[in-house]
């Protein structure tokens, strides 16, 4: 069980959170000017870093707010973890 | 290399056993090779075979980072079934099924698949639909499957707990009589001995760590053992699909994560079929050993590691007990994970990549063992004939701009 120190609780134990996923993803700004490519990648297409990874968590049983992690998907080190945006 | 059978297995037990001799040749690889094939696991030793046997191409080579089998072929619960619920799923497991019931004899290696039915429990009122309608669809699909209700559950296999007071009770279950268990290891060596016989390298021991493209074109590997010129690249790693695919500069829409299962304390025979519930979240079946194998769902988040978390084994353990509660005094014995590539619509890739000469074959996350005989078989063809095999057609990477997706998610009865 990873601990994962909420930019807003502090620690917590993982069952707390829901996990996000890869970070960065952004919806397109002007969706009907993608073309099928484009909605592909941006739908489908992932990094899936093997390695040091950039991804977003939910406390979802805790303040309920999203926040990112930098995680290490090979050892599970988190080495950062801050609000989105900053 | 000798061949199995009642008089050698006698005539070497008389005399000691000091005949049998390895069952592949593990050699070191050349620097040029007409096919590649990069990953050691059941899907890419299958591959091999299949090029050498049914395409007649004789100069290729598996490379395997580790040992044969140490991927996930090694590690999965070994569930073989074909009952899924889409036409496109339902052709290419039931192909695979259908080479599995001949597969001992074609490598003459007993692979010990056993067909001992596979249940799928119901147990709420949109899930007795789901289970009728997948019924009635494999029946189309010309698959065997049948609707049990919960009395005929019972008989069918009586330790199972279908007390109507249970929090989620056993409501009845769909059955594939023609599915069931294999042994993993055996899958793996068979494949690699039968491939070696007809003359492709295995290298083991062999990690790529990049890759050569020339105007977008595959022109070469480089490996831990030296670099290697190829005409054609298959690319098998499971959960190392993105890792490689990002070596040759192409995308892939997989996810990589840790799948576990475990093992208890060996038992006398108590269960003679295998059992799986997607609500309750558990699956299980009896080991030859006697070990009940033991599985559920993956870990959420993305992850190479082998080992998982412990609270996905605590709740399938719930889960368990609730179904069957005579195990409640096993002790388990082993855990451990393999690293599952997981796609957005839970089916595979198989076939052309945007870069010339390579092939990819993945995405099976948590349900490929059962496939290892058919997707050797769609990929080799693919390989060989530079298109894809009609039955692989539907589940190119392309699907993924064409919207054209086979949304298993849900509609196979649990992941595996
Ligand atoms: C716990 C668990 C339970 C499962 N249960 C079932 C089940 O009941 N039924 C079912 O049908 N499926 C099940 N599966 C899924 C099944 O195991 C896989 O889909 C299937 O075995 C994949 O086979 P493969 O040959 O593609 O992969 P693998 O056996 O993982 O082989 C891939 C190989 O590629 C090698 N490799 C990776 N990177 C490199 C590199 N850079 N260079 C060289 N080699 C490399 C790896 O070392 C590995 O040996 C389960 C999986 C797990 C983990
Ligand atoms: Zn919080």
């Amino acid at each position: 069980m990873l601990v994962i120190k909420c930019p807003f609780c502090g620690e917590r134990d993982e069952s707390e959170f829901h996990y996000g996923g890869e970070a960065d993803i952004s919806r397109p700004k002007e969706p009907s000017k993608l073309n099928d490519r484009e909605w592909g990648d941006y739908l489908f297409m992932r990094k899936n870093t093997k390695g040091l990874f950039s991804e977003i968590w939910y406390h979802s049983s805790g303040c309920r707010r999203w926040f990112r992690v930098d995680r290490n998907t090979t050892t599970n080190d988190i080495t950062r973890v801050f609000e989105i945006n900053k | 290399m000798k061949k199995f059978s009642a008089l050698s297995i006698l005539a070497e037990g008389l005399t000691g056993n000091k005949g049998w001799k390895p069952h592949w040749n593990s050699v070191e690889p050349k620097n040029q090779y007409e096919v590649v094939i990069i990953g050691g696991g059941g899907h890419g030793l299958a591959t091999a075979y299949y090029l050498a046997k049914n395409h007649n191409i004789n100069n290729i080579a598996v490379l395997e980072r580790n040992w044969i089998g140490s991927g996930n072929t090694g590690r999965n619960t070994t569930i073989v079934r074909s009952n899924y619920l889409l036409n496109e799923s339902s052709r290419i497991y039931e192909h695979s099924l259908k080479l599995w019931e001949g597969l001992s004899k074609e490598l003459n290696y007993n692979v010990m698949f056993s067909q001992r039915g596979v249940l799928n429990l119901a147990h709420s009122l949109q899930e007795i639909r789901d289970s009728k309608r997948r019924v009635f669809a494999n029946k189309l699909n010309k698959i065997d499957a049948e609707w049990l209700d919960s009395i005929d559950v019972k008989k069918y296999c009586k330790i199972i707990n279908t007390s109507k007071e249970s929090r989620y009770p056993v409501l009845g279950a769909t059955l594939q009589k023609r599915a069931g268990t294999a042994r993993h290891d055996a899958v793996a060596w068979g494949y690699a001995r039968g491939a070696s016989n007809l003359g492709v390298d295995i290298c083991e021991n062999c990690e790529v760590i990049g890759l050569k493209v020339e105007k977008n074109k595959i022109v070469s590997i480089n490996t831990t053992k030296g670099d290697i010129k190829v005409k054609k690249l298959g690319i098998v790693v499971a959960g190392h699909g993105s890792v490689l695919a990002q070596m040759a500069g192409f995308k892939l829409p997989l996810e990589t994560h840790t799948l576990q299962a475990l093992v208890s304390e060996p038992i006398k025979p108590i269960l003679d079929c295998v059992v799986m519930s997607n609500a309750v979240h558990v699956y299980v079946s009896q080991s030859d050993k006697g070990e009940l194998v033991i599985g559920a769902g993956i870990d959420s988040i993305n992850s190479y590691q082998q080992k998982g978390n412990f609270s996905i084994i605590s709740g399938q353990m719930g889960s368990l007990l609730e179904l069957f509660p005579i195990f409640s005094k096993l002790k388990m014995l082993r855990t451990w994970g393999g690293i599952v590539d997981v796609s957005p619509d839970a089916s595979p890739i198989i076939g052309e990549t945007p870069i010339e000469g390579i092939f990819f074959n993945g995405g099976w996350g948590t349900g490929g063992f059962k496939a290892t005989p058919g997707s050797g078989w769609v990929f080799a063809h693919t390989i060989a004939n530079n298109h894809p095999h009609n039955l692989a057609e539907p589940f190119s990477l392309n699907r993924f701009y064409k919207g054209i997706l086979i949304d298993e998610h849900g509609a196979a009865a649990v992941a595996h």
